[in-house]
């Protein structure tokens, strides 16, 4: 399982996997796989082999484009005082359930 | 003490050959696809290998289960897989042949052979499964329709690399030319016919191989002629795994699957 030589390794892809109908994929992990086709099925190999899948997309990870985390402190620290902005004050009535 | 070295006196009636050279057939493309585990060019496919082999290991215990049943002494899986001899295993020569996985003389191996050997025997798989979902013997009907979603998926993945491999670099064209050329004398006896095919045939059991050909043929030419290869010629050579006769590789596989269970027998973890 060497790698090969700098620059012919396959493109890395983010692979989602869908737990069951009606919930949304989940981000579970990254693969290398020549394309996207194959891509999927090596998902299928490496994240659902414990049925933990009823569908999987995969996306180049190329594609990503990502916060820098540098920028943490400035990006999400701020937030960290503004309770007001979690909707926990409303009085629910009681038949509302899951929400 | 146990007398395990004594080679079991089994009642071969033709179904029970005939259930014996499928289970035997995945049984050892099972252990031959294990020998991967570790081994394989990239982590990714060393697994899939490893999924691959053990799909083709759970056919095979179903199927050893449902042979001993029909033959009915009281022999289990683990004594039809581990107290068997060479010339009762009823396997397809082809996948007893090596694959060519790395050595010291071959670093990184030649993946080549796998990948069109995984073609070829889920192709077969693929149109016997299909067929045998409508089996007289309800338990193998069963067995057929839990395997078949295996094996269409394991046609779909070996296709999918015969394409890459056979329509990519010229290297890879030229190792998976040279990979057909070693496979294609064992393709013979996927279609040979006998008195336990028409047996089989007969009663409903199942398909004789010969009905096999036409199905197996159309999907393989189909993955072939997008991987750009040609299929060789046919050669006047029959091997003979399915009457019991071997090449000289399964003596080896055997060496190796049987030496647990002989040296401590009935062990267990």
């Amino acid at each position: 399982m060497s790698a090969g030589p700098a620059g012919t390794e396959w493109p890395l892809w983010e692979v989602f996997v869908r737990p069951k109908a009606g919930l949304e994929h989940k981000h579970c992990g990254s693969l290398h796989a020549p394309d996207a086709a194959m891509a999927v099925q090596l998902a299928r190999e490496v994240y659902t082999r414990r049925q933990e899948g009823s569908s999987v997309w995969v996306v180049p990870s190329a594609h990503i484009t990502a916060s820098d985390p540098g920028d943490k402190d400035m990006l999400f620290d701020p937030a960290e005082d503004k309770v007001y902005r979690h909707p926990t004050f409303y009085e629910l009535p009681e038949s509302v359930n899951h929400l | 003490m146990t007398t395990v070295s004594a080679s079991l006196e089994l009642r071969l009636t033709p179904p029970v050959r005939y259930v014996l050279r499928i289970a035997d057939t995945a049984l050892i493309h099972a252990q031959r696809l294990a020998e991967w585990c570790g081994h394989a060019p990239v982590l990714e496919e060393d697994i899939a290998l490893s999924n691959l082999a053990l799909d083709s290991l759970g056919q095979a215990r179903a199927l050893l289960t449902h042979a001993a049943a029909l033959e009915g002494q009281g022999f289990g899986e683990d004594a039809l897989a581990f107290l068997r001899e060479e010339h009762q295993f009823l396997n397809l020569t082809l996948v007893e042949q090596p694959l060519r996985k790395p050595s010291a003389h071959s670093p990184g191996g030649d993946f080549a052979d796998t990948v069109l050997r995984n073609l070829l025997v889920a192709s077969w798989m693929k149109a016997l499964f299909t067929r045998l979902q409508g089996s007289s013997d309800a338990s193998l009907a069963a067995i057929a329709a839990k395997s078949l979603k295996e094996v269409r998926y394991h046609h779909q993945h070996a296709a999918g690399w015969v394409v890459r491999l056979g329509d990519g670099t010229d290297e890879s064209a030229r190792r998976l030319r040279a990979a057909l050329a070693r496979a294609w004398p064992y393709v013979a006896e996927l279609f040979v016919a006998d008195e336990v095919d028409a047996a089989a045939a007969a009663s409903g059991l199942g398909p004789s191989r010969a009905e096999l050909r036409e199905p197996w043929h159309a999907e393989v030419a189909a993955v072939l002629a997008e991987a750009k290869l040609e299929p060789p010629a046919a050669t006047p050579f029959v091997s003979t795994g399915t009457l019991g006769r071997h090449s000289e590789h399964l003596g080896f596989i055997l060496a190796e699957l049987q030496y647990l269970p002989r040296r401590y027998p009935g062990g267990v973890w």
